[in-house]
């Protein structure tokens, strides 16, 4: 059976379909990735998978549960790494994680063993009485990481977890999802704006647009639809009919301003390509990445996409900055 | 929803329930200036508008400071309980309701939750004015106010009652509202006339004929009435009255409040 099963899930809100009939199966133990522009559907999809939000037709299973007419069945076996934070930023670590285990029905005993054991997994455990308020952004995601832990979920929704988080805080939550999933085997369901994050960790990924699923395969998979390395040249006119007339470009797309042609080996293809193409301005040589992959089938980079509020927005033009 | 309700759901929805009322209090106990300042403005009520406005007006029975005394215990309480379940508005907007709502108990016992929270604070505030009554009586500075044992713990049960159902009117106008900037709309069109109308400052008898339908519909007059009972012995309405009108008012929004959470989005 599988861990979550989508059958034509629909979302419409007024007379836009913000989810249009997805089916989809995502098998135990999975870690799944939903990447997308802003407004493809994805918190949507993650809001009536986490029974927030009714289908306006269609269902899904989560955990063998209907979340239309088993909402708190489903409840009980998920849990959740909202975008936002989500934790009570006038009570202790340690008060939070108590609210947890008492709205997931832990008997105090076993509530308390796991409070340790969660924050240790996090290392909070020396900070665990002090107010939220006091914590830094990496602190609060990974208590809000521990306590969506802590009742030991089969399945885990993580939403953005690491958005705005330096390298570093990124790099640790990350080596405590995957210390877990290989623990615990849970289902991870993962949206992200950080294509090589996703690149690293998800066995398959779906790439939604416009309410609907464009891509679905392993990241590997993904990437061999676009061959191996990509050459993006600015030039003022570029013999593009030239470039096609080689035979060895495997895609050819304009992204503003330039052209990204897509070759099987840059070693070998970028003397040809160059000469076909005349006078350039510039010229960049890469592996093929997730992001193009993304791009290909968007039509949009994930960075132009991003801009939902200020902080995500400045968090992704630090990190274009930096590359 | 759906599923029946057997011996171990309802004692998983007892549970939520205290978790809910768990953080409330523990927030309610981080926020000891809100508790001090919800107690100053009711003594500057009893104290200085009371004794100002006090020399030159006769109600029957007893002076007016504590006739006015039921009122303001009545006014305290409206004013903390509307505004604590209105206050579900920055719960949502710092996402933490998110949290609560995602977890495996009903919205209903989401909803009691925050109803009991709620309650406990402005039940503890009410406290601190009965005993800040009893010992401004006993000195004179409310003179003809005398609180007894009995008279204090009928008072607190009443409050205790009207407390919940005002409590549960702020939840649900919270979870009918969008946004924080709503609170202004409610102190002017919810509060103050229910306030105003309630005869907490003055025998309701003494108002125009044309506002005593509006001072009927009001659940703070039968409050205020059943405090008078407690507090003073002497009262408007007979006291069966007033009780079964805020237990039919407190079930009503109950009722109400379950709905309203049940539709809320976040």
């Amino acid at each position: 059976m599988p861990a979550i099963a989508l059958d034509r899930l629909r979302r419409e809100f007024g007379s836009l379909a913000a989810v249009e009939g997805l089916s989809l199966d995502i098998g135990e133990g999975e870690f799944f990735g939903l990447l997308g522009p802003n407004g493809a559907g994805k918190t949507t999809t993650l809001l009536m998978l986490t029974t927030l939000l009714r289908p306006t037709s269609g269902t899904a299973l989560v955990g063998g549960f209907d979340i239309v007419t088993q909402p708190l069945h489903v409840r009980r076996s998920i849990g959740i790494v909202f975008q936002d934070p989500s934790s009570d930023d006038t009570l202790t670590g340690y008060e939070n994680l108590k609210l947890h285990g008492m709205l997931y029905h832990m008997e105090p005993g076993l509530r308390e063993r796991r409070i340790s054991e969660v924050l240790e997994l996090v290392d909070l455990t020396d900070r665990k009485d002090g107010i939220v308020k006091h914590y830094s952004g990496g602190m609060r995601r990974r208590l809000e990481l521990a306590r969506g832990l802590m009742h030991r979920p089969r399945v885990l929704f993580l939403d953005e977890p690491t958005l705005g988080l330096d390298p570093q805080s990124r790099e640790h939550i990350w080596d405590y999802v995957e210390r877990l999933v290989e623990a615990e085997g849970i289902t991870v369901v993962l949206t992200t704006h950080y294509m090589e994050e996703a690149d690293r960790l998800c066995d398959r990924i779906a790439i939604v647009d416009h309410g609907r699923i464009v891509a679905l395969d392993t990241p590997a998979e993904l990437k061999t639809v676009l061959g191996g390395d990509v050459i993006t040249v600015r030039a003022a006119a570029p013999g593009l009919d030239a470039v096609r007339a080689l035979g060895i470009a495997e895609r050819i797309e304009r992204q503003d301003g330039a052209v990204a042609i897509t070759v099987r080996d840059a070693r070998t293809a970028l003397q040809p390509v160059l000469h076909a193409i005349g006078p350039v301005e510039s010229v960049e040589v890469r592996p093929a990445t997730l992001e193009d992959v993304f791009m290909h089938y968007t039509g949009r980079e994930m960075r132009d996409v991003s801009a939902e509020g200020g902080w995500a927005q400045r968090s992704m033009r630090l990190r274009s900055g930096t590359r | 929803m759906g599923t029946a309700l057997d011996a171990a759901a309802l004692r998983n929805e007892i549970g939520g329930i205290a978790a809910i009322w768990y953080r409330e209090w523990k927030v309610f106990l981080r926020e000891k200036s809100r508790i001090v300042a919800s107690i100053v403005n009711p003594i500057l009520w009893l104290v200085v508008f009371g004794g100002g406005l006090g020399r030159n007006v006769t109600v029957p029975g007893t002076s007016y400071q504590a006739f006015i005394f039921p009122g303001i215990l009545a006014q305290a309480a409206l004013f903390s309980s509307v505004f604590f379940g209105v206050y579900i508005v920055w719960d949502r907007k710092i996402d933490f309701l998110k949290e609560v709502l995602v977890a495996p108990i009903s919205r209903t016992s989401v909803f009691l939750g925050k109803v009991a929270g709620g309650a406990t604070d402005s039940v503890v505030q009410s406290l601190i004015l009965l005993v800040l009554g009893a010992i401004l009586g006993a000195a004179g500075i409310l003179p003809g106010l005398s609180i007894t044992p009995a008279s204090f713990g009928a008072a607190l049960l009443i409050l205790a009652l009207a407390i919940s159902g005002l409590v549960s009117v702020g939840l649900i106008v919270g979870a009918m509202m969008d946004s924080p900037e709503g609170f202004q709309l409610v102190s002017s069109f919810l509060l103050f006339p229910a306030f105003f109308l309630s005869g907490a400052l003055f025998p309701i008898d003494r108002l125009p004929a044309w506002l005593t339908p509006f001072v009927l519909a009001d659940p703070l007059t039968y409050s205020v009435d059943a405090l008078r009972h407690a507090i003073l012995g002497t009262a408007h309405f007979p006291l069966a009255l007033d009780i079964g009108v805020l237990g039919v008012f407190l079930a009503a929004m109950v009722w109400l409040g379950s709905r309203a959470f049940d539709r809320m989005r976040i």
